[in-house]
């Protein structure tokens, strides 16, 4: 059975005032979903409230993840549960070297690994099997080796953070991955870039929720679900067709639908 | 370090004493001349150094305690003992340790780390130094590293040369209480172009309840030289108030390079008093590398004058106060020559309540042309209860001077916290994190094993700050 991230009718608020009212979708492993929309419209709020950011508040309905609800849950619970996001500004962390950052992460997420052999020894094995996981990952999505001993996203690029971002993913390979505007910021050729990491590590073991304002990234990487939020609800939901569709028209006419049938 | 790999640490290590520890002298409490004459005359000290302990208690009879700084009135010098002794002679190796010692040092990992680490290990119990040994090559190149008392004994000569050079007993209240009544500490000479590759190290330890600490640390580079020594200091805990006050005294001769560690966690009912001072000759470079953790109350501002063109300074303090800890901590640097130049990066932590300040003096005299100093302090608070407070003194008295100064004070922010723990770090990990990721400033200049020491340090502070 491959894992699902289910949403029923989830409503939202940050500090009294409701932002998400009512959104209902279901990702599973495998799949590849766009939810696109204007400013303003919900999907930043609905990614960090999934990941379970504090400052968002659930006033009802739900969020499961295989049919567990994980609302309440810390992030890194929810973590370990198979969650990931990749942030749209991703914090930097001083004196906190990648690397090190990821060996945490990775333990915490995976479970610790018992260290091969006794004291030191054991200790350097699976450092060193760490290391060379490491390794692999920042080739795949090509980034300099020399990042992993950089402190975490501090003096990295834009470009670079979001490249970071994907690396982090591919350490920590989750169920379901949540990207909030992983491409904006970017300018064509670094949104390439990203797209092309980010369709190779979508496979079967991973479904993916993408969360964008343009139709750009799309050209890269193909969702076979597309949905529009608009005013804190999905309004559309549909295939490829219909992110052309916003592309061409923008979100005008879209956002004047909606408003007629509130 | 990760934050996982800090976490399987046994910290509890620390928190012992010895019931057995059997002392061969061990006066009441508080402080009188007899006393002081007792101290020379059991270590047998030559006239000069008994008359010297007590023109300094005379003075530390009659010397104002400092008007500034931390809350010393819960202070009582009379509750104090000023001097014990475990046994009369000092062992060579470590099979001649009392088995009790032996023991307190194998749960602080001594020799392992010798082993493995250390050019030299002194390691003191109370007063006196049980434990020396020097790598027999580093002897031979004419290196002197013994404890202190030792080296009055045997190296009169160059002892009395530098002693209290740097540090006259006259200098404060605690200075004087020291030179009246120090007992052990380090004793180093390098001889001129000696490079000691490896670092020095001693490890220093009260037991004793009420027991103050008074150790003298006497450190002399000649030209040209190159020396690191390393000092380690745990406490264990106790319901009443302890006393550590140490002097340092360095003096860098012309060319020599001097780096000075400590990494001190005492317990909490500790005041540490600590004078530290360094002469930087000609060319000469002076580094302290200062962190400071646990005490009741640290007073302590390592300080460099600066006496011959060319001269370096360096100083590197980080401080850590949790609950009813205050860490009044910083440097001085004096610039009394030209084209001098020196550097104080100031890192503090408060929690639950606890408090750091950060107190500098930067002075460049008349007629030192050319200086540069650089001078940044910054600060972490990790809740609304603690507080933290700059107080840097500036006396620049050349127009030429390049001098630069900043000041931040930082909290942990929720977007940090939530970022870090999407990743599977709890909370307490995830600040534990940050918190190292804000000391890595510090802890980078460490050798591997007292990074290692800190990080868990600050892992275990930090333990219990969630919820």
């Amino acid at each position: 059975m491959p894992s699902t991230l289910e949403i029923k009718d989830l409503r939202v608020s940050i500090e009294g005032k409701e932002i998400l009212k009512g959104v209902n979708l279901k990702v599973s492993q495998g799949e590849i979903h766009a939810v696109m929309g204007p400013n303003g419209s919900g999907k930043s709020t609905l990614a960090n409230t999934l990941m379970g950011h504090p400052k968002y508040k659930v006033d009802s309905g739900d969020i499961l993840i295989d049919g567990e609800s994980i609302v309440g849950a810390t992030p890194d619970v929810r973590a370990k549960k198979g969650l990931f996001l990749a942030f749209q500004y991703p914090l930097e962390i001083s004196g906190v070297p990648l690397a090190q950052f990821l060996r945490s992460a990775y333990r915490s997420v995976k479970g610790e690994e018992k260290p091969q052999g006794k004291g030191v020894g054991g200790e350097m094995i699976t450092a060193l099997a760490f290391k060379k996981k490491l390794d692999e990952k920042l080739k795949e999505v090509d980034m300099d080796p020399a990042f992993a001993k950089r402190y975490l996203n501090e003096g990295f690029s834009g470009g670079e953070k979001k490249r970071a971002e994907i690396l982090q993913m591919a350490i920590l390979q989750p169920k379901i991955a949540i990207m909030d505007e992983t491409d904006s910021g970017l300018d064509i050729d670094a949104v390439r870039k990203v797209a092309e990491v980010l369709s190779n590590m979508a496979g079967p073991e991973m479904g993916v929720l993408l969360i964008t304002h343009y139709q750009r990234i799309l050209e890269y990487i193909k969702p076979q679900f597309v949905h529009v939020m608009v005013s804190g609800r999905i309004f559309r939901s549909g295939g490829p067709e219909l992110a052309r569709l916003l592309e061409e028209k923008g979100y005008t006419w879209i956002e004047q639908e909606a408003a007629a049938t509130v | 370090m990760s934050a996982k790999q800090v976490l399987d640490i046994d910290y509890t290590k620390y928190n012992f004493r010895d019931s057995d520890a059997s002392y061969e002298y061990k006066f009441p409490k508080g402080l009188n001349r007899e006393i002081v004459e007792r101290i020379s005359q059991i270590k047998k000290e030559p006239d000069w150094m008994r008359q010297f302990r007590l023109r300094s208690y005379d003075h530390f009879m009659k010397r104002h305690l400092p008007m500034w700084g931390g809350d010393l009135t819960t202070l009582n010098f009379d509750e104090m003992l000023y001097y014990a002794s475990p046994t009369e002679k000092k062992s060579r190796s470590w099979e001649e340790v009392p088995a009790y010692i032996k023991q307190t040092f194998d749960k602080l990992g001594i020799p392992e780390a010798e082993q493995k680490f250390l050019g030299g290990v002194g390691a003191q119990y109370e007063s006196e130094v049980v434990y020396h040994s020097l790598r027999e090559d580093l002897a031979k190149k004419g290196i002197i590293f013994k404890d202190t008392d030792t080296a009055l004994r045997e190296n009169p000569d160059i002892f009395k040369k530098y002693f209290s050079t740097v540090v006259p007993p006259e200098d404060n209240k605690f200075a004087a209480l020291n030179s009246a009544v120090w007992s052990g500490g380090s004793f180093i000479y390098v001889p001129p172009g000696i490079n000691v590759e490896v670092p020095l190290q001693a490890y220093f330890r009260i037991n004793t309840q009420n027991m103050g600490q008074f150790e003298r640390t006497l450190i002399i580079a000649d030209e040209n030289s190159r020396v690191h020594y390393i000092e380690g200091c745990t406490a264990p805990i106790y319901s009443t108030d302890s006393l550590h006050s140490a002097v340092v005294e360095i003096i860098a001769r012309p060319g020599a390079h001097v780096r000075y560690t400590t990494i001190q966690n005492w317990s909490n009912d500790v005041y540490n008093l600590v004078t530290k001072r360094a002469y930087a000759h000609k060319n000469a470079t002076v580094e302290w590398v200062d962190g400071n953790l646990g005490s009741k109350l640290t007073m302590k501002y390592p300080s460099i004058y600066l006496l011959g063109e060319g001269a370096k300074g360096e100083i590197l303090s980080v401080a850590f106060a949790g609950k009813a800890q205050h860490q009044d901590a910083g440097g001085k640097v004096v610039h009394l020559a030209p084209n001098t130049t020196s550097r104080i990066t100031s890192k503090s932590v408060s929690k639950d309540g606890g408090r750091t300040t950060y107190r500098g003096l930067l002075h460049v005299a008349k007629g030192a042309k050319g200086v540069k100093s650089t001078v940044r302090c910054d600060a972490l608070l990790l809740d609304e209860y603690s507080r933290t407070d700059t107080y840097p003194y500036n006396e620049i008295n050349e127009d030429d001077a390049t001098t630069t100064h900043e000041a931040t004070v930082g909290k942990i922010g929720e977007d940090q916290l939530f970022y870090l723990m999407s990743r599977g770090l709890s909370e307490q990990e995830a600040l534990s994190m940050i918190v190292m990721g804000f000391m890595e400033p510090f802890t980078k200049e460490l050798p591997m094993e007292y990074a290692i020491e800190l990080n868990r340090l600050i892992q275990l502070e930090m333990a219990g700050s969630v919820g």
